[in-house]
């Protein structure tokens, strides 16, 4: 598996390592900076994590999709540091034989890691910003 | 002992790391918190505020003595 905390998100790279000649079905989800949120504009994300566990949460994910569905290859990149709207943030991305369990196993990855894995991100305003999720 | 602060929390306290004494009546996860929220009160006010240990999440009964690296997660945000 690729699990990877970056700078920048390199898609190409992932679907290159998902690809095998037993896959035929490659899917990817790729999250982005939306421009709005809360009905502000958004001006920037500053992501920041807690590395090394964040790294060990993803491959925990990773296996265990690789237990509940018939997966190839399996890959988790996420960045840290300032993005700016339309910017790529995270991808995630699975192979299989046939492409149900590897649209199945994208859905889990990305669900599993905004849920369990260490990594925060503040969203910037015009006029103000906030951690996202801190509080209730 | 020092503990690694993240987000939010980082900037509650205001350091990245900060160092505790482990007094006898902070033995463990659930004291830890106790200790910290006292300490600084806007930590409450957060949708949850987790403690791992050797980068694992932790449950509240765990021991902190014999670890070697503990960290505050408040509420994660990624994606």
């Amino acid at each position: 598996m690729l699990i990877e905390i970056v700078p920048h998100i390199d898609l190409a790279r992932v679907t290159d390592y998902l690809q095998s000649p037993e896959s035929g079905g490659i899917v990817t989800f790729t999250g982005a900076v939306r421009n709005i949120a809360n009905g502000k504009d958004v001006t920037m994300l500053q992501f920041e994590a807690y590395e090394p566990m964040a790294l060990s949460e993803m491959e925990k994910i990773a296996s265990r999709a690789q237990d509940l569905w018939p997966l190839q290859r399996l890959a988790m990149q996420h960045v840290v540091g300032e993005k700016r709207v339309g910017e790529m943030v995270v991808v995630v991305g699975a192979s299989s034989a046939h492409r149900k369990a590897a649209f199945q196993a994208c859905q889990f990855l990305i669900d599993e890691l905004k849920a369990t894995v260490p990594i925060w991100k503040k969203e910037f305003y015009t006029d103000s910003s906030v951690w996202v999720a801190a509080h209730p | 002992m020092n503990i690694l602060l993240f987000g939010i929390v980082r900037e509650i306290i205001g350091t990245p790391v900060m160092d505790i004494s482990l007094e006898p009546d902070v033995r463990t996860v659930a004291d830890l918190k106790l200790l910290l929220v006292k300490e600084y009160p806007r930590l409450a006010g957060l949708r949850s505020l987790a403690v791992a240990i050797d980068k694992e999440y932790a449950e509240d009964e765990q021991l902190l003595e014999g670890s070697s690296e503990i960290a505050l997660i408040p509420p994660v945000s990624g994606g």
